[in-house]
């Protein structure tokens, strides 16, 4: 599952009854992109990575991976095609161990998971490489306790290598660093620096500091409509974006880089 | 065409026992996402006590009705304080196998104070013989039934539908969470939901024993039936499980005189298409 | 970058040589009960059937979160496959049972697909529905299996033509035990496979599954097929060892036993059902003796009392003894 990845949408719009969420969205992520969407509280950021990966089905509009309608093609086979993502509410499996928990991701993805007579932990590559992740998200203290012990911060590390598991073309970190004391949170951008550079990321977030060190490229979501997109230096200095943010301290802009 | 409407009636009258048993499984199972397979033993205990009182003590039909009414809504409001609440969060299969304990117990205690044979009802003198409307015979018995489930399903139609404790049932089926936020004591309306659930469960059975022949067996025998009005009709809801009943109790009654060598299996046939056809519920909600 | 150094991770090691031996031991035991109880060969092996069929329970209810009141269904299709064969003259027992396997895998195949796309109550009920409806065609189609009489005239050759069915029932004992021990081996491999953890990423959390590529609907389906074969294996080693076919075989009530007997040792435990089967036959035998009341009320308040006191079975309840003893030791 090598290669790279282009995803793009085609007026996206997405109604819950008669209350649009996602309006006319036309975007695209570029191979190796480091691409951050933010947006103030319900404008649709979650709803809209979950039109990506086909968890939820737009009402109208397209979806397009390296140019090949994928509209209709279901969430579990998105991720096959290389659309990784973790969920803004960490979602584990809370009864398996750390290791276990990247080792179903892993036989996913390797195409192993089907088999039926062999035991799991005798397959020494695919174990291998999730004693890889387990430590390159610093779990590696915790590999063989269950997740619904671990702390929070550390449930979003493990959500991270889940992700990472499936060898994505394309990453959607849907608030990665939420949960995460923020002196820590430099262990998510440590992580994304440690991925192959073709892979194109998707960064959610309300960190301002983070969304501002790691992204080359900001797209800004209101009301379900991308209302900017550009360098992170033009979107510091963006007027419209800076009225959306007025007043929204604890999440401010800061000057313009 | 006589013979026809005269299974139409029936059929009716059968659905509307079956509604009438079954309607409060819905709104408790939508209310407290609970799978309850116990619901059944409420109906069994309402036709016990108001057949063990007529038949015994002497006591009229409705009067008996109501007394075995009101002391299951009473069991039914004390057993989800003391039990049923402690289960709410917990897995279905803790559900389904509490449940099956609480059908268990009861079977046995309804045995052992019963004795293991069915009791037939004896009808009062009014309610055995035939009714000719318009050139038609009905027994009495099913028409007093048609009407009497009539007039219930009526009031039960509008408490739900116009009064505030309908409204509030309504909002806590929709989202829970958000009935709380606005002041429903959602832990009273649950036990009041079970209690008069149970309670019309009671009145079913009672009112139907005629028809759902009143034994120990009885919540094993029959809670097929009432668990898939529910699910044919949709959870939370009291206007599905009416259609479901009546189409249930139609199409039951069809087989039984048409086609009675194909026993029960159109039945489920019906019910295992049409729960993968409509895996909510015949009647889509919104 | 920063990550805390680790400790070396405990691998998760195979058992070693000696340990696979010891745990033959139980095994061994058993197959000497006979000299050592002789008479109870017939009971023994009905146990043996149904940890057999607990165990395509486990797979289900305790591995891939799938509850079903209508495992009989599978049971009693296995159950008259093999005794409507040997009554139309194919007796060879393997033969028979393997046919049973296919005839249950199938029948799995056809209602697992079917079903496995809805959960909750809507599965429940079409678990019930799908076994009501096996019941009822088996009930009316008389002429092919005896309806309410039970289908007669059942019988079977020796097993590989050397050991004939007796009436001591010595051969049935080995046999079902054999069978129990291979059926056994292959859930054990089963579940400790990735597709056995497949299933239990799906039992924890099956939106997380789909969210990492599963296609969770086929894994299923393929758990629902393989826990039909090993429930129509049970079915007809059920009609080759007493030679007769009940309706019962198919019925809701056996479908809910089957279910207590599992919880009751401890379901996703893979011995839940070598505790749990032998528990419930054996207080069923001691207390319908005298009144039917006795053993339902029995049963009844035991399985109140385990959901609300005890989740995990008798084996949850060794489970927690243990890490309480451990503590004290500590």
């Amino acid at each position: 599952m090598t290669g790279t990845a282009t995803l793009e949408t085609q007026s996206l719009n997405m109604s819950f009854g008669s209350v649009p969420i996602i309006n006319d969205v036309t975007f695209t992520l570029r191979p190796g992109e480091r691409r951050a969407l933010i947006g103030p509280n319900g404008a649709g950021k979650t709803t809209f990575v979950n039109l990506l990966t086909g968890r939820l089905h737009p009402s109208s509009g397209s979806v397009l991976l390296n140019g090949h309608d994928i509209t209709e093609v279901g969430e579990a086979r998105r991720i096959r095609m290389g659309i990784g993502r973790t969920f803004q509410i960490t979602s584990l499996f809370p009864k398996l161990t750390v290791r276990e928990n990247v080792f179903l991701a892993v036989a996913e993805c390797e195409g192993i998971a089907s088999r039926l007579f062999r035991s799991a932990f005798h397959h020494g590559a695919q174990v291998a490489r999730v004693d890889e992740l387990v430590h390159r998200v610093g779990l590696g203290d915790v590999a063989n306790t269950q997740a619904q012990f671990l702390p929070y911060g550390r449930q979003r590390l493990l959500e991270i290598a889940i992700a990472l598991a499936l060898r994505p073309k394309i990453l959607l970190l849907d608030e990665p660093a939420a949960g995460i004391p923020t002196a820590e949170s430099h262990v998510i951008l440590d992580i994304i620096a440690t991925l192959p550079k073709e892979i194109a990321v998707l960064l959610i977030d309300h960190d301002m500091d983070l969304v501002f060190r790691f992204a080359q490229q900001i797209s800004v979501l209101v009301q379900g409509s991308i209302l900017v997109e550009g360098a992170p230096r033009d979107i510091a200095a963006d007027p419209r974006v800076r009225e959306v943010y007025l007043g929204d301290s604890k999440h401010g802009l800061p000057a313009a880089a | 065409m006589t013979t026809i409407i005269t299974i139409l009636f029936f059929a009716v009258a059968y659905g509307m026992i079956l509604y009438l048993i079954s309607v409060g499984l819905s709104v408790t199972m939508g209310l407290m996402g609970f799978v309850n397979l116990a619901h059944g033993v409420f109906a069994m205990l309402g036709g016990y006590v108001t057949v063990m009182m007529m038949n015994r003590l002497g006591v009229p039909f409705l009067p008996a009705l109501a007394i075995g009414c009101v002391l299951v809504a009473m069991l039914g409001f004390v057993l989800e304080r003391t039990l049923y609440r402690h289960l709410y969060g917990r897995s279905e299969l803790d559900q389904v196998l509490f449940s099956i304990g609480l059908v268990l117990v009861s079977v046995a205690i309804v045995r052992i104070v019963w004795g293991p044979l069915a009791q037939p009802m004896q009808l009062p003198e009014y309610l055995k013989g035939q009714v000719s409307i318009a050139g038609i015979t009905l027994p009495a018995y099913r028409l007093a039934l048609v009407g009497f489930g009539t007039a219930v399903i009526a009031g039960l139609w509008f408490m739900f539908d116009r009064t505030l404790f309908g409204a509030r049932i309504r909002a806590a089926v929709d989202n829970r969470a958000m009935a709380q936020s606005i002041g429903i004591n959602t832990s009273r309306l649950f036990s009041l939901a079970f209690g008069l659930g149970t309670g019309l469960a009671a009145l079913g059975g009672g009112l139907g024993a005629d028809v759902l022949a009143i034994a120990p067996a009885y919540p094993l025998q029959y809670i097929v039936y009432f668990l898939i009005v529910v699910a044919v009709g949709g959870l939370g809801d009291i206007k599905g499980p009416f259609v479901a009943a009546l189409v249930i109790g139609l199409a039951d009654t069809l087989c039984r005189y048409f086609l009675p060598e194909a026993g029960s299996i159109f039945i489920f046939a019906f019910v295992f298409l049409v729960l993968l056809w409509r895996p909510n519920g015949i009647i889509e909600r919104r | 970058m920063t990550t805390i150094p680790a400790p070396p991770v405990a691998v998760i090691a195979a058992p070693s040589g000696l340990a696979r031996l010891l745990q033959l031991v139980p095994w061994f035991v058993v197959a000497g009960l006979p000299l050592v109880l002789p008479g109870y060969e017939p009971l023994a092996m009905q146990v043996f059937v149904m940890i057999l069929f607990a165990l395509s329970l486990d797979l289900l209810v305790g591995y891939a979160g799938i509850v079903t009141l209508g495992h009989a269904g599978l049971f009693g299709m296995g159950a008259y496959t093999a005794g409507i064969l040997s009554v139309h003259g194919v007796t060879d027992p393997i033969v028979t049972a393997l046919a049973a396997m296919v005839v249950a895998a199938l029948t799995g195949l056809v209602f697992g697909a079917a079903m496995l796309r809805t959960k909750g109550l809507t599965l429940l009920m079409l678990t019930m529905a799908a076994a009501f409806l096996l019941y009822e065609i088996a009930n009316k189609a008389t002429g092919l299996t005896g309806g309410e009489d039970g289908l007669q005239g059942v019988s079977f050759t020796p097993v590989l033509g050397l050991f004939a069915f007796d009436f001591r029932g010595k051969t049935a004992f080995f046999y079902s035990l054999v069978a129990l021990f291979l059926v056994f081996t292959f859930v054990r491999i089963l579940i400790n496979s990735p597709f056995g953890w497949s299933l239990r990423g799906i039992r924890e959390n099956d939106a997380r599954m789909v969210a990492i590529g599963c296609p969770i609907l086929q894994r299923r389906v393929v758990a629902y097929v393989i826990s039909a074969a090993l429930a129509g294996l049970a079915g007809a080693l059920q009609a080759q060892t007493t030679q007769f076919v009940a309706l019962h075989s198919l019925s809701f009530e056996l479908s809910g036993n089957i279910l207590i007997m599992l919880i009751l040792g401890g379901s996703g435990r893979l011995y839940g059902a070598f505790v749990g089967v032998p528990a419930f036959m054996f207080a069923q035998d001691l207390l319908a003796k005298q009144d039917p009341a006795n053993w339902f009320l029995g049963q009844g308040i035991i399985l109140i009392a385990m959901v609300m006191l005890a989740p995990g079975g008798m084996l949850g309840i060794a489970e927690r003894a243990m890490a309480a003893i451990k503590r004290r030791l500590s």
